[in-house]
């Protein structure tokens, strides 16, 4: 993204800036995969651009919903954004006593501190519980890592954070089997909040649960946002949910971010044909509603993240596409009304 | 309308190692020409196995469809032969599976994939076939459809492999097309295209759809009537408008609350407490009664059975022994959560 795309982000993000409430800050990160060929030597032959210059902020005690279709770099970005992965370019900031640090340039015990603040709660609650370790042991395992706790303060710790996720503190010595789908969400939440962190990625964490489950599950997040003065990172393809839940959404397509606005403006007004096209196609469970439901049906699939189009990432499958879509760079974001940010020449 | 298909009594079980479950428990249904009806459930609601039954794929041991009877165009399903039952399978009723990518097999060309069920069903020679073939993949909307008879399944993208199981599927002209959560794995601007692209076909072979599916939104948009299972019952059924709009059985109500809306901004969600029952069990009184919040002494010693609900549309049937127009259920479960 050039540096004239990042100014109006600057200039809004200056606002916030002063009053503090930025607590995680994204500039122009990039994550490329490398293709390699060869047995013994091992050259590259290409790059995967799962995430390509992105930028966003996310304020303190808000929801920030990732949406797009699988491939486009949602989980990814959550991954980067935690330093699970290294990026490959630029930068992630996040507030730690009143003050930006730099993640990306920390290392070791630094890091480690760091990671206190920030956790994840993951997609498949039936892969990210280790069977073998007892819901005890998978709840405390953050609090040996970071020895914040003496151990023989940890077990009635454990049990106070089930019964906060509305589980029973009896299941301690469980093992994950013996668990639905929600309840073992429900345990990967614990896990999350054992070190009492600030920010959580949330990465599709409703989206492998039954419907009448997922109500009960993103009722427990919003709750303990409220009570513990959480921010999160929300990243959904269920773009009903993510209205819900979140407070502002970026939408995301080929590793780049496309739009970024308030959630009710974006639903109501969005302003790139992705999201057009995106948000048109969800179906809401309205016979009447979706008799009358003018769909924009996009053409063909989404392109290799690997071989992205020239110009505009888009240009293959947008419905209002001209001649600037090819010739030109990629549209930066541009702030189309105040807090609306959108990617695309047909806008501004 | 003439009557397609009726399903009468189907019960199917599953005798495994850690108990008989109890997938399929009495239902009942029918199916007119040319409909579309919707099947919603969660995982585990038997709406799969259902139509496994119907198929006669429920791989046995462990499983076995213990009573009913299918009849479908005069002729019961379940006591055909099997070699009779093979020549139905494909050519009458043809079938759709959620996975596209597992349910085409991956060492084989898509030509001779769909060539297979031409040739064997309607007597086509090599060249008869492939041309069909080719015709049936432009149809599904594959762009130079003829040269990709002869590519394999990795080449194709997920909505791609979708297509080529619709195209397989309607390759013998079914009068029946039972899809099984066809859109599930896919995105959402693709199960768009997928959608538009079975409301055209359906009108121009002019057949008849199960479309199953755990997304109440999709449903909404597809079909002409709608079952509601739960735990291996029909909880309720009728022509969608009316089940949507004049909603009476509690499960579906929660269902349709629990559901965040896209096209306006919510308040907190109304959950379903609980979940789903251990299908080990055999039902005892109503299934949904652990987790109603609406319930009444006689839901836990009798089983409600699905009838027309009061002062309703003729076709609309429910399971439920309490009128939930008289209840504030958004009340009611909020008072459950809180005893």
């Amino acid at each position: 993204m050039s540096a004239v795309a990042d100014q109006p982000l600057a200039r809004n993000a200056a606002d916030a800036d002063a009053d503090g409430r930025v607590l995680v800050r994204v500039r122009n990160l990039k994550k490329h995969f490398p293709i390699t060929s060869g047995i013994v030597i091992q050259r590259q032959v290409g790059a995967v651009k799962a995430v390509d210059g992105i930028s966003f902020d996310i304020y303190e005690g808000e929801t920030l919903g990732l949406v797009g279709e699988s491939g486009c770099g949602k989980s990814t970005t959550g991954r980067t954004v935690l330093q699970l992965y290294e990026p490959t370019a630029g930068s992630v900031q996040l507030r730690e006593d009143g003050e930006l640090r730099e993640l990306t340039e920390m290392k070791g015990e630094d890091l480690r501190r760091m990671r206190r603040r920030m956790q994840m709660i993951f997609q498949d609650p039936y892969a990210s519980l280790n069977p073998r370790m007892s819901v005890g042991r998978i709840v405390s395992e953050p609090l040996r890592i970071h020895k914040t706790m003496e151990r023989n303060e940890q077990e009635g710790y454990v049990e106070h954070l089930l019964e906060r996720v509305g589980l029973n503190p009896y299941f301690v010595n469980r093992y994950p089997h013996e668990f639905s789908g929600g309840q073992r969400q429900r345990i990967g939440i614990a896990r999350a909040l054992a070190l009492e962190p600030g920010f959580i990625v949330a990465d599709e964490p409703i989206s492998a649960l039954d419907v009448s489950i997922q109500a009960q599950v993103v009722n427990l997040l919003e709750d303990l946002q409220e009570e513990l003065n959480l921010t999160y990172l929300f990243i959904a393809h269920d773009l009903s949910m993510v209205r819900h839940i979140c407070d502002r959404v970026a939408v995301m397509y080929l590793g780049k971010i496309v739009e970024l606005a308030p959630a009710d403006q974006l639903y109501e007004n969005p302003l790139h044909p992705y999201t057009q096209a995106l948000l048109s196609a969800v179906p809401v469970p309205d016979p009447m509603r979706e008799k009358r439901a003018q769909r924009i049906i996009l053409t063909g699939d989404v392109p290799s993240p690997s071989n992205p189009p020239e110009g505009c990432n888009f240009n293959t499958r947008c419905p209002v596409r001209f001649g600037l879509c090819y010739d030109a760079p990629d549209p930066g974001l541009i702030e189309a009304s105040p807090g609306h940010f959108v990617a695309c020449h047909r806008v501004g | 309308m003439a009557v397609l298909m009726e399903v009468n009594n189907l019960v199917t079980r599953f005798y495994t190692q850690e108990g008989t479950v109890y997938a399929v428990n009495d239902i009942s249904y029918q199916l007119q020409e040319g409909e579309t009806l919707g099947v919603v459930g969660e995982s585990g609601s038997g709406k799969s196995v259902h139509s496994l039954s119907i198929m006669g794929l429920i791989p046995s041991p462990p499983g076995k469809v213990e009573n009913g009877e299918v009849i479908f165009r005069g002729r019961d399903l379940l006591q055909l032969p099997p070699e009779q039952m093979r020549l139905v399978r494909g050519a009458e009723i043809a079938m759709i599976f959620q996975d596209p990518m597992t349910s085409l097999n991956p060492v084989l060309t898509i030509g001779s994939q769909i060539t297979e069920a031409l040739k064997l069903h309607m007597g086509m020679n090599n060249n008869q076939a492939n041309e069909r073939a080719a015709e049936l993949l432009s149809l599904v909307g594959i762009p130079d459809a003829a040269s990709r008879l002869n590519n394999y399944p990795h080449q194709f993208s997920g909505g791609m492999r979708q297509r080529v199981m619709i195209a397989m599927g309607l390759s013998c002209n079914p009068k029946l097309l039972i899809a099984d959560e066809p859109t599930t794995a896919l995105d959402v601007t693709i199960q768009a295209q997928i959608i538009d692209l079975v409301k055209r076909l359906r009108e121009e072979f002019d057949m008849a759809i199960i479309w199953i599916s755990h997304d109440l939104g999709v449903v909404a948009g597809i079909a002409d009537r709608i079952i509601v299972m739960y735990a291996g019952t029909i909880v309720e059924s009728g022509v969608v408008e009316e089940v949507f709009d004049d909603t009476r059985h509690p499960y579906t109500l929660g269902l349709l609350q629990s559901l965040p809306r896209m096209d306006r901004s919510s308040q907190r969600l109304v959950s379903i407490e609980g979940s789903p029952p251990d299908m080990r069990n055999p039902i005892a009184g109503c299934p949904f009664v652990d987790r109603c919040p609406v319930r009444i002494d006689r839901c836990v010693t009798e089983t409600p059975v699905l009838e027309a609900v009061p002062e309703g549309h003729q076709d609309h049937m429910m399971a439920c022994w309490v009128d939930v127009r008289e209840l504030d259920i958004v009340a009611a479960s909020e008072g459950a959560k809180q005893t």
